[in-house]
C-alpha cells in the first residue's frame, strides 16, 4: 500500500498536467477547417506556409464543407474555413462568423469514378442508369451531393444510388474498393485516389462549376494567423501547388 | 445472502463523486428532452426521412435480434455447458463485437462480405447476390454487434442456475429435449429476455458498422442513428425528435429490466 499512493500521486498529476484545456494557440497556429477534397492539396499548402512563416504551425482538419460548417456555428474554436460551395459559406456568414469577406481560391469539376479499365465502358451520367449498375453518390447535404443533384438535372438523368454517403471521399473509397461500379466524385479525388479509379468527364454543358471559397472566421483564436493563412493561399506560390492535385487555381 | 446496501456508509468523497458522475450522465439526456421539438413534434413524426428511418430501424432490429437469439441461444449453451478446448479462447472471440470499435466491426465485415469479400466475392460469383447496401447488411451489421449481449447474458443465467431441477427431472425419466425445454428454459428464461432485450437496444442504436458496410439509403439502409448523423446538418428538428425517440426506447428497456442485467437469476 504504501509503495502505490507516489504512484497514483505521479499518474494523477500527469494526467492533469495533460488537461490544461484551451489557454490559447501554442506560438503561432492556424487552425483551418477544410472540405474533404481538399485534403491533398491543402496539406501541401500547409507545409508551405509554415516554411514561409518562422514559428507558425497549421493544425488541419477535413470533413464534409457541411459538418464543418456546422461545427464553426456551433462555437468550434477555429481561424479559418475553406468550403466547397458557397452555400455552406453562406451559412457560415448568416450567422455573422465570418471575417472580411470569402474569396475563391481554387476549382474542381464532378467527374464519374470508375474501376480501372472502365469495365462497364461508361460514357456519360446517362450510361449511370444501367439496371445492374451498382452507383453510388454524395448524400446531398453534402457539397458534392448538392453539385451532383445539379448534373444530374441538367443532363436530365435520374438515378437510383445504392448508398449516399457523407463525404465525397468516401464515395471514391466505394469505387475504389469495388463494392460501387461507380461514383460521382471531383476530379481531385480521382488523382488523390490514384490507380484504383479512373475518371470519365462529364462535358459541358451537364457540368457544373465547382469553387471553393475561404475565409478567416470571426472569432478566430488566432486573428493574425487567420489573415495571414487566407492571404498565403491565394497567393502565387499556394496556387500553383493546386494543379498537380487535380485542381485548377485561379489564372495567374 | 446478506443485502449489500445495508452496510456501515461509505468512505468520504464517495457519494460527491457519485454525484458528480449522476450529473455527468443526466445532464446530456435532459438537455435532449428540454431541447426537444415538442411544438413541431407532431408534423415531424409524418416527415419521410422520420417515418422511412423509424420502420427501418424497427425492421432491422428485430431481424438482428432473431439472428442473434437463433444462433447467439445455442453458443450461450455450448459456452456454460460443454467444456473443449479453446473454449476459452471461443468465448473470448464472441464477446469481441461487444468492445470492437463498431466502424472497426463494419471493415471486418466489408472485408468478408463485401463484393470482394472472402466470402462475398464467391458468393456473388455463384449467387449474384451481394450483401452491402441492402437491407440484409443492415441485419447483419446489427446482429454482428449485438448477439454479445445476448450470449453472456444467456450464459451467465445457464451458469448460475441450479441444475438440480435438471438431474431431477432427467431421473424422472425426461428426454433431453423435454429437460431443456420444461426446465432448463423456464429457468432462465429472466436471462435470455433480458439478453434479447439488451441485443435488440443495441441494434436499434448501431451506426457504425451500418454505415461501413449497409451504406446510407433513405427507406432501404438509412436506420434512425445515420438519419440523425446526416439530419444535424440539415434538418435539425428532425434529428432531435430521432434522437429523444432512441433515447426513450433506451430508457424504457434499461427501466423494464430492471437490474436484471447485472446478471442477477
Amino acid at each position: 500500500m504504501t509503495v502505490r499512493r507516489p504512484v497514483i500521486a505521479v499518474v494523477l498529476v500527469l494526467a492533469l498536467a495533460g488537461c490544461t484545456g484551451r489557454d490559447g494557440p501554442a506560438e503561432d497556429e492556424v487552425t483551418v477547417l477544410a472540405a474533404a477534397s481538399l485534403t491533398d492539396a491543402l496539406t501541401e499548402v500547409a507545409a508551405a506556409y509554415e516554411d514561409a512563416t518562422p514559428g507558425a504551425r497549421v493544425r488541419l482538419a477535413f470533413d464534409g464543407s457541411q459538418r464543418l460548417a456546422s461545427q464553426v456555428i456551433g462555437g468550434a474554436p477555429a481561424d479559418v474555413f475553406a468550403s466547397a460551395d458557397a452555400e455552406q459559406m453562406g451559412r457560415v456568414l448568416d450567422a455573422g462568423l465570418v471575417e472580411g469577406a470569402p474569396a475563391p481560391f481554387a476549382y474542381n469539376q464532378l467527374v464519374i469514378a470508375v474501376a480501372p479499365g472502365n469495365p462497364h465502358d461508361i460514357d456519360e451520367v446517362a450510361d449511370l442508369r444501367e439496371p445492374d449498375m451498382a452507383v453510388v453518390l454524395a448524400a446531398e447535404e453534402v457539397p458534392a451531393g448538392a453539385y451532383t443533384a445539379q448534373v444530374l438535372a441538367q443532363a436530365g438523368v435520374e438515378l437510383r444510388p445504392q448508398s449516399r454517403e457523407t463525404n465525397v471521399r468516401a464515395v471514391a473509397a466505394r469505387v475504389a474498393m469495388g463494392e460501387a461500379d461507380a461514383g460521382i466524385v471531383y476530379h481531385s479525388d480521382v488523382v488523390a485516389t490514384g490507380d484504383e479509379i479512373e475518371g470519365v468527364d462529364i462535358p459541358p454543358p451537364d457540368n457544373v462549376p465547382v469553387s471553393y471559397v475561404i475565409a478567416a472566421l470571426h472569432d478566430a483564436p488566432n486573428p493574425q494567423g487567420a489573415a495571414a493563412f487566407v492571404d498565403f493561399v491565394q497567393s502565387r506560390a499556394a496556387q500553383q501547388l493546386f494543379p498537380p492535385h487535380g485542381l485548377r487555381a485561379t489564372v495567374w | 445472502m446478506s443485502d449489500p446496501t445495508a452496510t456501515s456508509p461509505p468512505p468520504a468523497g464517495v457519494r460527491p463523486l457519485a454525484v458528480v458522475a449522476i450529473a455527468f450522465l443526466v445532464v446530456p439526456l435532459l438537455a435532449l428532452g428540454l431541447r426537444t421539438p415538442w411544438s413541431t413534434a407532431a408534423t415531424l413524426v409524418t416527415d419521410p426521412v422520420v417515418t422511412q428511418a423509424l420502420r427501418l430501424s424497427l425492421t432491422t432490429s428485430v431481424w438482428a435480434l432473431a439472428v442473434a437469439t437463433v444462433l447467439g441461444l445455442p453458443l450461450a449453451w455450448v459456452l456454460a455447458r460443454v467444456s473443449f478446448r479453446g473454449r476459452r479462447l471461443v468465448r473470448a472471440l464472441a464477446v469481441l463485437p461487444m468492445v470492437l470499435p463498431p466502424v472497426v466491426g463494419g471493415v471486418a465485415l466489408l472485408l468478408a462480405f463485401g463484393r470482394r469479400g472472402l466470402l462475398g466475392a464467391p458468393l456473388e460469383a455463384v449467387t449474384g447476390v451481394t450483401l452491402p447496401f441492402t437491407t440484409a447488411g443492415v441485419v447483419m451489421a446489427e446482429a454482428f454487434v449485438a448477439m454479445p449481449f445476448l450470449v453472456i447474458t444467456v450464459e451467465s443465467g445457464l451458469r448460475s442456475m441450479d441444475h438440480r431441477y435438471e438431474e431431477a427431472a432427467a431421473t424422472l425419466g425426461a428426454g433431453r429435449w423435454t429437460v431443456l425445454t420444461r426446465v432448463t428454459l423456464p429457468l432462465v428464461a429472466p436471462s435470455v429476455a433480458a439478453g434479447m432485450a439488451l441485443a435488440w437496444a443495441r441494434a436499434l442504436g448501431e451506426f457504425g458498422a451500418t454505415i461501413t458496410f449497409a451504406g446510407n439509403l433513405p427507406g432501404e439502409t438509412q436506420t434512425m442513428p445515420l438519419a440523425v448523423y446526416l439530419a444535424v446538418e440539415s434538418n435539425r428538428e428532425a434529428a432531435h425528435l430521432l434522437s429523444f425517440i432512441l433515447l426513450a426506447v433506451s430508457v424504457a428497456v434499461l427501466v423494464r429490466l430492471r437490474d436484471r442485467y447485472l446478471g442477477q437469476p
